[in-house]
Formats: structure tokens, sequence, C-alpha cells
């Protein structure tokens, strides 16, 4: 409504330069100013924006109160002695109650919905092969004006994910395991008692809290025993994320293998103990390979989780966008590029901004496999035993 | 197992080959079963360990920043320096919103008067040589404190004219320089502070005038930049109050009815399978991707405020509400079919069995998967910066469409502070504060399971 209400002259360039008359525009209708004096039509539309939304507020609440007056007559001429109201009350209560089941999926649309429609608004700008087979991050700055583009490429995020992610695996999963045979099979009851929601504290905690210990403890800490060594590990670095993201991700597998191999009927141990083996063969070799579905689900929930957190690598990892082999080096994941692109600027609709979504598609996807097949799994083992 | 092993060595005389084989193997097998045992409990005391490591190491940076200095001086309040009319009083025939005006006006000169000589003054009748090192001597209490001396007077201006003894903050740097945070040995070039200061500061805490308090500031204050030392949790206090008022309005009300309707009502069909997957799922996508949502839907098309902890509440209840869900169905799961049977059989409708009967036997764990939902909720940093409450927000915020920030978000903004040697255990201390909030959410959680929990 507002473009067409501009000059011809005006209205007639192309969509980009329409973006920043609008974007101006806006700004004098929210008086936060713009750069440079505003032209005496820029002003006039500012003004003429102000009045459309103006009005649209005050339409809105005229519907309000006549929707309002009208329900309540309605409301009132309901009432007689033949009405069935518990009737009517619980079917309304019922509605309700769907509704609220209903948000849930909603927040999956929404989710899926917002971030496809901002994704394909960036593939406008960036085409899609350019972005998923890009080996440079290079996004420059949305202030720069649209000619000037720079290079989207999702791999080195991608690399620098999964390489902090494989880390924080290679701390958890040897740990995390044991942890869950021991408790489960070893460990005496009172032990368990103490040692079992001790190591659940690790997963309550804030992840900002362990990006701070990674950031000024941790990473010193490696850098100081790579010095000894004669190696150069940067103090935020792949290394440093993943080794306290491992850390963080110990009870998600301890707890659910835990569970996993508590389910493990007992016939099958007393088998292998009854026909001479020990309790640790017992274990590697029949209860754990009957737990194995459980936990390999167990494991890509973990990884679902590393590859989706955020606050540890935006302070660890040293936020270098690089390709990469070398874990003792800085580098990017996509969780951190979206905070970054997301953060400082406000113009939504620039593709420095909007890369933000698409990155968030990718690792939506991306999660969204590791999770199902997780649960498929799970669920699988679950009914196998029950 | 050990005896039923060794037996036959022992009736035997000599051992064949075989047996041999045997008990060497045997022996192989126990050293690996002792070795995978302690491998075992290795990995649960380095489990332990980490625990242990984290707190302790967070807590001994943290602790000592709820102490910070702060210097006694006697503050005169100098009636020359202080010249200002007299408090307006309301009039009888002056309308409520006049007298606000006269009364801002009146804060407004208030505002003109300069604290800091009166600061100033009161200092230099303990430092002796201050009148040469002026510079200097406006370093000595943080910048902030005028604005205490200030609303001393806009709450009671009889104080004018007064001497009053006052605890005010000394600068960050002095804080830094007194706990030994920065090494003392560095040049002059490197030091944040002159020579001149260090000499003071070395002699004022030596007479104990300087002297490490209780830092009420680090509760009771905003954020602050030009402030450093008299930066405080205050405003994220709030902010991320707000957010949970938010989280509990929204969420646990919500998350309980779709529990109820997906455990009670829901018929059983594929529909419903999707449903269960697609909450399941939801509890597992990455927090960020809500604070995509947040930032796109609630901001982008709803033109919500940037900022504001209304915002940030809703991507936090939409956050939070597959854990609420979850664990209220697991809490409906668990009570006995039976209490439904007996309500149904006395003739109530299935509503009236769920909502007076078998609800009210739920709450407990309804109650303790709220908390915990909660406790995620306040925990979670992502996606309140991707809907701009990393912003710098310098006062407390009055009501949730104001800007602010939210304590883990204030962590994040304090660790990322230039002065590194003040912020590190400033941040460590909010950190503290924010586990401190956790851990008593939990413990709630805990207590309420253990109180009320019913076997059936």
């Amino acid at each position: 409504m507002m473009i067409s209400a501009l000059p011809a002259d005006i209205s007639a360039q192309s969509t980009d330069q329409l973006r920043v008359v609008t974007q101006r525009i806006n700004n004098l209708a929210n008086n936060f100013g713009v750069v440079a004096d505003a032209a005496p039509w820029e002003l006039q539309a500012a003004e003429h924006f102000r009045q459309l939304k103006a009005n649209s507020a005050l339409v809105l609440t005229a519907l309000i109160a006549v929707i309002a007056a009208v329900g309540m007559l309605f409301g009132l001429l309901k009432i007689t002695p033949a009405l069935k109201a518990r009737h009517q009350v619980e079917r309304v209560v019922k509605g309700l109650l769907v509704l609220c089941s209903a948000v849930a999926i909603l927040t999956t649309i929404g989710i899926v919905l917002s971030m496809v429609g901002e994704t394909l608004k960036f593939f406008s700008y960036v085409p899609p092969t350019e972005f998923f087979f890009g080996t440079t991050w290079n996004p420059r700055f949305s202030t720069v004006g649209v000619g000037e583009q720079g290079s989207f490429g999702l791999v080195p995020l991608l690399a620098g994910t999964m390489m902090i992610s494989a880390i924080a695996m290679l701390v958890a999963i040897p740990l995390g395991l044991m942890v869950a045979v021991y408790l489960a099979e070893y460990a005496p009851y009172r032990l368990r008692n103490i040692a079992k929601p001790a190591i659940e504290i690790l997963a309550g905690i804030p992840t900002i809290v362990y990006g701070f210990f990674a950031l000024v403890t941790v990473g010193p800490f490696l850098r100081d025993l790579g010095n000894t060594f004669g190696l150069t590990i940067s103090a935020t670095s792949a290394l440093t994320a993943g080794v306290v993201m491992g850390i963080m991700i110990i009870p998600f597998i301890s707890s659910l293998s835990d569970d996993i191999i508590t389910q493990v009927p007992k016939t099958m141990r007393d088998g292998s103990l009854g026909l001479g083996a020990t309790k640790s063969e017992t274990i590697i070799k029949v209860v754990l390979p009957a737990a194995l579905p459980g936990i390999v689900g167990a494991v890509l929930l973990a990884a679902s989780r590393a590859i989706g957190e955020t606050m540890i690598v935006v302070l660890a990892a040293g936020n270098s966008p690089a390709l990469t082999a070398n874990p003792f080096e800085a580098v990017s994941t996509v969780t951190v590029t979206i905070v970054n692109q997301l953060t400082g600027d406000n113009d939504f609709s620039s593709p420095q901004s909007l890369v933000a979504f698409a990155l968030g598609l990718t690792l939506f996807v991306i999660t969204l496999l590791l999770n199902v097949m997780a649960l498929v799994i799970v669920r699988k083992y679950r009914e196998q035993y029950e | 197992m050990t005896i039923i092993a060794e037996n036959p060595i022992k009736s035997v005389a000599a051992p064949s080959q075989v047996q041999q084989k045997v008990i060497a193997s045997l022996r192989k097998r126990h050293r690996k079963e002792k070795l995978f045992r302690s491998l075992g409990l290795g990995a649960v005391l380095i489990s332990l360990a980490l625990v242990a490591l984290l707190f302790i190491n967070i807590f001994a940076k943290g602790i000592p920043a709820f102490w910070q200095s702060a210097i006694t001086l006697d503050i005169y309040f100098d009636p020359k320096i202080i010249n200002i009319p007299q408090k307006p009083l309301q009039q009888a025939d002056e309308s409520d919103n006049d007298f606000r005006q006269r009364d801002l006006a009146w804060q407004n000169q208030v505002g003109f008067v300069n604290f800091n000589r009166l600061i100033a003054d009161s200092l230099q009748k303990v430092l002796p040589d201050a009148a040469q090192h002026r510079r200097d001597l406006g370093r000595v209490v943080t910048s902030g404190e005028r604005f205490a001396l200030r609303d001393m007077v806009v709450a009671d201006p009889s104080v004018i004219g007064q001497t009053h003894t006052l605890h005010l903050l000394t600068d960050a740097n002095i804080d830094v320089w007194l706990k030994g945070n920065i090494d003392r040995s560095l040049p002059d070039n490197q030091q944040q502070l002159s020579p001149k200061m260090r000499e003071w500061v070395q002699s004022l805490s030596e007479q104990g005038i300087i002297q490490n308090r209780f830092s009420l500031a680090l509760f009771m204050n905003a954020d602050s930049r030009s402030s450093l030392a008299s930066a405080g949790l205050a405003g994220a206090f709030m902010g991320s109050f707000y957010m949970m008022l938010v989280v509990i309005v929204l969420a646990v009300p919500m998350g309980v009815a779709a529990a109820i309707y997906l455990e009670e009502f829901a018929p059983r069909n594929r529909l419903t399978d999707l449903v269960e997957v697609n909450i399941n799922n939801l509890a597992a996508v990455p927090s960020i991707v809500f604070g995509l949502l947040g930032a796109s839907v609630l901001i982008g098309w709803f033109n919500l405020p940037m900022s504001a902890p209304i915002v940030g509440g809703l991507v936090l209840s939409l956050m939070t509400l597959p854990t609420v869900i979850i664990a209220t169905r697991s809490t409906l799961k668990a009570i006995p079919p039976s209490i439904r049977q007996a309500a149904l059989g006395l003739g109530a409708s299935k509503m009236q069995a769920i909502f007076h009967h078998v609800l009210p036997l739920a709450i407990p764990g309804i109650l303790t998967g709220a908390i915990l939902g909660v406790a995620q909720a306040l925990g979670e940093t992502a996606p309140l910066l991707l809907i701009g409450m990393k912003s710098f927000v310098a006062s407390v915020p009055a009501s949730p469409f104001d800007q602010a920030t939210a304590l883990p978000v204030q962590i994040y903004l304090w660790q990322g502070n230039e002065l590194r040697n003040f912020f590190e255990a400033r941040t460590s201390a909010a950190i503290i504060v924010l586990l401190m909030m956790m851990i008593s959410l939990n413990g709630i959680a805990i207590w309420l399971r253990k109180k009320y929990e019913k076997r059936w």
C-alpha cells in the first residue's frame, strides 16, 4: 500500500533499490532518523505510512469491541434452564486442550515455514550451489551495499562444527559409556546413589558457564600443555571447545546408556556367567551387544546436542571461519555464525542476515535427522525387551 | 567364581598341558577383568573430578568478587556546592501532574550539582598532597558514586550542611590492584594506575580507609559501562524474572493441557503418533533454532519490540513446552487407572474424573517438571542473543516490554569486557548467582518429589 503511494519514478525502481527506500521510510515513520537529509517525498511517504499504521490499529480496536459486544449478547440470550451447560463447557475445554497440543505442532511448522521462507529469500541473492559447496566464508557487511557481495560458503562452517562435535564425542563416549557400565554393573548401591546425580549435575549447568570455563581455564591450560610438548595450541581452538563440550555431554550418554544397560534382561547375564565368562567378558560380549542399538541412539542424541550447541563455541572456538584440519587452530561453526550474522545488524532483509536462516535450516535438518534416527532406534529397542 | 576355577588345580597332582593353558589364560582373564573394572571406576572418578573442578574453579574465582574495595569518607554536603532551591511540596490547589513536573525540574537542577567536588573535598582531608594531583584525585572513587550522593540529596534535602560517613566504591582498577589481580612488578607504562595513585591506595588501605566490603552494588545496580566498579546484576535479574514469569504463565499451563489431552483424550492413531514424535523431537531441537523463530516470526512478522523480556519469554516458553509436556505425561501415566474408573463409576464425566481426581494427584509431578523446565529456561543464552537481548541496558526494566537483558546474557556480556582483571572475577560472581538460583530451583523440585512421591 505504501509503495503504491510513492511517486511513479521511484516505485518503478528495481527491488533492491526499493528495499533501501522502504527501509528509509520505515525509519522515518518510527522517528529513528536516517542517513542524509530526508527528501520531501520521503517525509510524505513516512507520514502516509504512519497514518496507515494508526488507521489499522483503530480498525482493529473497533473490530475487537464489536466482537466482544456480539459475544456478550449471544451469551445472555443462551442462558435458559434447558441449556446443558456442562456438556458445552466440557466441549470447549476439550477444544482448548486440543489447541494446546496443537501449539507443539504449530511450533514445528512455524520453525520450518519461517526458516524456509527466509532461506528462499536468501537463495534469491546467493545460489544454493554456492552456499552448499562454497569453501570460503566471508560475508562482508550489509552496509557495503548489494553490489559488493561476499562469499557464503557453508563448507568451512560445517567442517568446524563436525570437528568440534567429533572431539566432543571422543571425550564423551568412552567416559560416558564406562561411567554407565560401572554404575550399572559394578558400583555398590551407595556409590551409585551419590555418583549418578552428581554427574547429572553436569547436564543442568547452563552452557554459558561451560563457555566461560573453557575460555578462562581450559583454553589457557591446553595452550600451556601444548607449549611444554612443543605444540602450538591457540587458547581458543576446536580442541578447547570440543573438550569442554565433551564434558557437558558425558551425562547425556551415561544416563541414557545406564537406563538401557539395566534394561537388558538378567537371564542373558546369568547365562553368560554360568558358562564361565568373567563379568567383564559378559559385559563386553553379551550385555553391550544387546544394548548396542539403545546406546547408538543415546550417542546420536548426544551428537545432535553437540552440533546444536552454541555458547561454548561462541566463547571458546575462536571464530575463525577458515577450512582447516588442525584441531589446535581456531575454527568457526554453524551456530557461531548464526549468532554473528544476526546480532548487531538489525536489517533482516540483507543477505548477510538472511544467511543465518539458511544456516539455521541446515542445522535444523541435520539435528532432525539425528533425532529421528535416535528416537526410532531407541523405540525399536524398547519394544524388543518389553 | 574363582573357587570353581581353582578346584581342578587342587584335585590333580600335576596339571596337564590343557590345564596349564587354562590356568595361564585364567590369570590373563582375571587381569583383564580387574583392568576393566578399574577403567570404569576411573571414568566415574574422572567425571566426578570434572564436576568438582568446574565448581571449585568458578567459586574460587567468583567469591572474592562479592567483596569489593570501598573507601570510607566523611562527606560534607557543602551548601556552597549544593546550591539548589527548596524541594517542592505539593500545593493544595496543584494537580498531581503539575507537581510531578515541578518535582522533576527540581531533580534536574540537583543533577547539575557537582557532586564529584564533594568527594574530592573529603578525599583531600585524607590525602595531604591531593591538590597537586587533581587528575588522579577524580579517579579514586568510581564515577557512579556521585549518583548515590545525588539520590541521597533527592531523598532527603536536609542532609545539606551535614557530614555523613559513607562507604564509597573505589575505581575498578584500584580493586584489581588491591586484590593482587595485576602483576605489581609491571613497569609504569603497563600499569592501569599512576605511581601516585598506587602510593595513595597503598597508604589508604594500610590506614584502613580503603577496605574490602560486601558489594551491595553487585545486587542493587544495573549494568554500567562508565562506572565499572558499580556494574551490577539487578537489571539482568529483573529481565530474567519477567521472562520466567512469561514462561510460568504460558508454558506451564499449556504444557499441562497438551499433556492431559495427549495422555487422556487423544485417540490412538497416526496423528497422535506424529504429535508424539514431534514433541520428542522438539525437545531435542537446538535452542538457537528457537531464537531464529523468535527473530523472524515474533520480531519480523508480529513487530514485537527487540530486546524485550516478553519476546524472550515467548521464545523460552516454546522451548520449555516439550519438557513440561513430557514430564506431565509421565506423571499422568503413573497414576493408576483405578482412580479414573472409580470416579467414572460414580457418575463423573471423563472431564470431571480427570480434573477433580487425576490432576490433583499429579500436581507434585507436574510441579517438578515445571520447575525443571523453568530452570532450563533460566540458563538459556543462545536464543536470547538472536532477539537482541545482548544489547547494553543501563536501567532496571520496569515492565516486560522494556529493553532488558538476562542473567546468562549478562554473563556473556561481562566476560567480553575489556577490563579482564576485574570482570573475570565479577563474571564468576554472576555465574555463582545464576548457579545458586538453579540449584535452589532443582532443590525445590527434588524436595517436592521426595515429599509427595507416592508409589502405587
